[in-house]
């Protein structure tokens, strides 16, 4: 019943996806596709904190709900920050394809000050917060939205050391192509981080706010 | 069983596969913003309809999480397809199917959790509210 | 200025974990010595703690594991002999210190044993069985291990400086909570498990790109061996569970050092999520440790049958089927928590379902046994074992799976018995039969058959007599965890299970005297041929052990059992000349200059800084956790930014180290399975 008594084109033709005739793949795609694996990871590590929002929403202890306490202007402008943000990294992206140290190094630049108003605002929301009484200690429902909306701030604040260190590495060597691929996992990263915003904003602040 | 060693070619690069946000095309930088434009266009459009949709009155109340889910998840296609450059092409399915185990995973966690903690909550609930709710 | 920690976290008034720790420090010191004296440390700094061959760093993933091995099974030892004698009486362990002893029990053997073990085959085996050089990411991978070593450093640790959880080896809110649990106790646990939590998922992310984007040319996915195919959908488990254990872990983290109210009583606090959470990655958790099992066997139940693998497909597609439904059973583990029917009833039903496949796998086995030309060397002992052990035990589980029977089973000792029973008999038994199978590949020279077999027959004998009595404890009422109890009908089979442990302790005992002695007497045992079993796939195309870059030239793949056609092909016995290159065809082999990663301290020294950071964070020292954290973020910095990722080996150093792996059969005594096939 091995495959051995068929030939090589019908073993081939069963296969579902492209067959891998030429050997490992280009460093470019194993590195890439390694990273995507990473965040798939990562989206599977942030779905464990929004089903643990999702049960806990209601949990208010008695205090305050999302409804008392989020401001849907200055979510507004996070969500403009960061999807501008994303937009610049993917310019910085092309900058980098057509190795243009200017429109990268600009278009980097774009990014981590958008992101860096993204992350003040958070933090002034966070800190306005604790400063109410509404920290995550009050009740299970702030616990949640502190954690999973932190963990959020947490992976832009270590895409903004990241994007740092990217611009210091194409300043020092140019477009080396190792600094290439790094370049291309920074931009899934940090798209992806918009992606998750996107259900952030809707599910925490959104439909925390519905009437 | 002995049909000997298949002629293959070998050491030839691996033919049109594409690492996850590559652009598939060797296209001109003016085509790659366009691309980034049009996404970014529909992203705000679509935030915009969410965010007024939300604390709306205009649209019927109950179906608004529908529509706010709808419109999010439309919002990530608009990202995957315009600023990751995932297609549905021959040389992108390795990436889609990754993206799709994870889709499965992310939703047997999220239904499973909800299904069963909301099951537990029904039938775990205080002795004195059931008493309450028997009387 | 030290956070909680002071002198008085030194256990000095409890004899056994001074001693203990005594002893373990005094044997490291004693290795550290050895090597230090002799001169061995710029070898193995050079050779072992900086390689990022994925051989080396497989062979360090399996000693740690062995080594663990010796520590769990110690505290084994310790709550057999505590049940064989606490009828009417506590024993000799206190109950704070009997919680300690079964919470490291199983932390030990899940996270730091059958985890490494399995991960270190696949480390060490996948690459070479692909057809290439290395996996995906080697410096990851480097990362990767000692990072899990370094949650293992942490946990003997808390045997010496403060305590251990007593909460089992999954803290349950709400006792792992601050309030019931103040002490460093579950701190220990959960950066520990964390931090090696995040060396695992590396490995997974490492192994799944290997295995779908770097393959021999011609190796299409059908092609690949059974071993690689579940190894593929381990990893593929491992990137999907481990966040949600990560996840979870940072909720009590969370509620513990900063005064969330994830699992609390009070605030709204929900416990019941936390048992929902780290099921739901728990239980895709045995399937990430069973399937490399699973391949293991399909190795080498065909390569000691003599036969292809039955069913090629089936076991693909069965495999597969395996990795996604154990994703659907998840609430088996708690039944008894108050779902209603319905939602029992659904999992109970894909509980069962979750048999199916794993039942083709092994008819699939028989079927490849029937008809062959069976050897019954040591590894294919373990292979039948396992038949028979994993099969009573996987039928518990069935049992089990039905609701109202978990009703009085759960958390009995029938449980307890089955994890065991499925765990030894999958888990384990696979673990053996793969060191013992890939032993020669890694090292040169066989283990010893005769002190192989023995330690076969003292651990299943072992096995069965540990573990069947407690089958019958858990249906006569025993619950698990007991740290003494007064029904005196317990007491017979409990003694029963402690001589079981007894024999398992002579089995491990001839498993550390087979090393020995097969180290002393390697010329006797070498394997020249570097194919000792006349095995199917690539991996025996390699000398024993094979050069740093496995393959001078990349093999070209032309169907399953790649190593197994390319022998019947050239139609001698010569195995350099299998599908590992031309030259029994009398082809002039071209040689060319190879890159290979270059060796790399990244992962020790992040490993340093982690466990800094990890010790400075249970005891509360904030600012030597801020400058393990820098450290770790800093090294990371520094790898970034070296110019040279590669070293070149020339081409006449690759046709210099090929020619002597390939002079093998010359110097190779009369090998009994190498019989000429037509």
């Amino acid at each position: 019943m091995s495959a051995a008594g068929l030939s090589a084109a019908d073993v081939n033709a069963a296969v579902p996806f492209v067959p891998d005739e030429g050997g490992p793949a280009p460093v470019r795609i194993v590195v890439g596709f390694g990273f995507w694996i990473f965040l798939i990871s990562d989206i599977v590590m942030f779905s464990a904190f929004f089903a643990a929002y999702a049960v806990l929403v209601g949990n208010t202890a008695g205090g305050p709900s999302g409804m008392q306490l989020f401001d849907l202007r200055n979510v507004a402008v996070e969500t403009a920050c960061l999807l501008l943000s994303s937009f610049s990294c993917g310019l910085a992206s092309i900058g980098a394809g057509a190795r243009r140290t200017g429109m990268f190094q600009a278009a980097m630049a774009v990014t981590a000050v958008l992101g860096a108003a993204f992350l003040t605002l958070e933090i002034r929301e966070f800190g306005g917060l604790v400063a109410r009484g509404a920290g995550p200690g009050r009740s299970a429902f702030l616990s949640a939205f502190f954690a999973l909306v932190g963990c959020h701030g947490l992976h832009v604040s270590a895409g903004l050391l990241w994007l740092l260190t990217m611009m210091a590495q194409v300043w020092a060597k140019g477009f080396r192509e190792d600094i290439l691929r790094r370049m291309l996992c920074f931009s899934l990263f940090w798209h992806a981080l918009d992606i998750i915003w996107v259900a952030l904003f809707t599910v925490v602040y959104l439909m925390g706010t519905t009437p | 069983m002995s049909g000997g060693d298949e002629p293959v070619p070998a050491g030839r690069q691996q033919p049109g596969d594409t690492a996850p946000g590559d652009q598939p095309s060797e296209a001109g930088t003016l085509h790659g913003i366009t691309g980034y434009v049009i996404g970014l266009l529909l992203a705000v459009g679509l935030s915009a309809v969410s965010f007024w949709i939300g604390p709306s009155h205009l649209v019927w109340a109950p179906s608004i999480p529908v529509a706010l889910i709808v419109l999010a998840i439309a919002q990530m296609g608009v990202h995957l397809v315009f600023f990751l450059h995932i297609t549905t092409g021959r040389d992108n399915t390795n990436n889609v199917l990754a993206l799709a185990f994870g889709i499965l995973i992310v939703f047997l966690v999220l239904t499973g959790s909800l299904w069963i903690m909301a099951n537990l909550d029904r039938n775990m609930r205080p002795i004195d509210e059931i008493m309450r709710m028997q009387r | 200025m030290f956070g909680k920690l002071s002198w008085a976290a030194v256990p000095l008034d409890q004899p056994l974990p001074m001693m203990a720790s005594g002893a373990v420090a005094l044997a490291i010191l004693g290795v550290l010595a050895w090597v230090v004296v002799r001169g061995h440390a710029p070898y193995l700094w050079r050779e072992w703690i900086t390689s990022v061959d994925h051989k080396r760093i497989g062979v360090m993933y399996t000693l740690l594991a062995l080594v663990m091995l010796l520590r769990g099974f110690a505290d084994a030892l310790m709550m057999r002999s505590q049940q064989a004698l606490a009828l009417h009486s506590g024993g000799y362990l206190p109950p704070e210190h009997y919680d300690q002893v079964f919470s490291a029990h199983g932390t030990v053997m899940i996270f730091f044993v059958a985890m490494p073990f399995m991960i270190g085959l696949m480390n060490f085996v996948v690459p070479l069985q692909l057809g290439v050089r290395d996996v995906a990411f080697p410096t990851l991978n480097s990362v990767g291990f000692w990072l899990t070593a370094t949650g293992a450093l942490l946990v003997n640790i808390s045997l010496g400086i403060g305590e251990f959880a007593r909460t089992g080896w999954l803290p349950y809110p709400p006792l792992s909570e601050l309030t019931y649990s103040p002490g460093v106790g579950v701190d220990y646990y959960c950066w520990a498990v964390q931090i090696s939590g995040v060396g695992t998922l590396l490995s997974g992310i490492n192994l799944v790109t290997t295995i779908l984007k770097v393959r021999a040319p011609g190796m299409t996915y059908l092609r690949m061996p059974m071993f690689c195919w579940t190894a593929l959908a381990s990893n593929l488990l491992i990137v999907a569970a481990f966040p949600i254990l990560t996840a979870t872990l940072a909720m009590l983290l969370l509620d513990r050092y900063l005064g969330f109210h994830f699992f609390t009583n009070e605030a709204g606090g929900n416990m019941m999520m936390f048992m929902n959470l780290i099921w739901a990655w728990g239980h895709p958790e045995v399937y990430i440790l069973v399937l490399p099992a699973f391949g293991v066997f399909s190795e080498v139940i065909s390569t000691f049958a003599q036969k292809p693998l039955f069913g090629y497909r089936s076991m693909v597609l069965a495999t597969m089927a395996i990795c996604v439904l154990s994703f659907m059973v998840w609430l088996h583990h708690f039944f008894t928590m108050g779902a209603g029917a319905n939602v029992n009833a659904v999992f109970g039903i894909a509980t069962t379902v979750i048999a199916v496949p794993t039942g083709v796998k092994i008819f699939n086995w028989l079927f490849t046994m029937y008809g062959g030309r069976l050897r019954y060397d040591s590894p294919m002992l373990w292979a039948v074992a396992f038949m028979t052990t994993f099969v009573v035990g996987g039928m518990t589980g069935v049992l089990m799976a039905v609701p109202p029977a978990d009703f009085v089973l759960h958390n009995s000792l029938f449980l307890v018995a089955h994890f065991h029973n499925v765990i030894i008999g999958g888990v384990l038994f696979g673990a053996f039969a793969g060191y013992t199978y890939w032993f020669p590949k890694a090292f040169g020279f066989r283990l010893h058959e005769g002190w192989g077999k023995a330690a076969f027959g003292f651990w299943v004998a072992g096995f069965y007599t540990a573990f069947m009595p407690l089958y019958v404890l858990g249906l006569m009422g025993m619950t698990r965890r007991l740290q003494h109890y007064d029904v005196a009908a317990w007491r017979p089979p409990l003694l029963v299970a402690a001589g079981g442990a007894a024999l398992i302790l002579i089995g491990i005992g001839c498993q550390i005297a087979q090393l020995v002695v097969s180290i002393r007497g390697r010329e006797a045992l070498r394997d020249a041929t570097g194919d000792p079993w006349n095995g199917r796939t690539l991996e025996w195309a390699t000398a024993s052990p094979p050069p740093a870059f496995n393959f001078a030239t990349l093999p070209r793949v032309g169907g399953t059992d790649a190593h197994w056609r390319a022998k019947q092909q050239v139609g001698n016995v010569n195995p350099g000349a299998g599908a590992g290159g031309a030259g029994a065809k009398g082809e002039a082999m071209e040689y060319q200059d190879i890159d290979m990663p270059r060796n790399s301290p990244t992962g020790v020294v992040s490993a340093f800084f982690a466990t800094v950071m990890g010790f400075a964070l249970i005891w509360h020292i904030w600012w030597m956790a801020a400058l393990g954290f820098a450290g770790a973020y800093g090294t990371f910095v520094i790898f970034a930014w070296r110019d040279r990722s590669e070293d070149r080996i020339p081409a006449e150093e690759v046709a210099r180290l090929d020619r002597t792996a390939r002079r093998g059969p010359e110097m190779a005594p009369d090998e009994p399975a190498r019989a000429v096939r037509a």
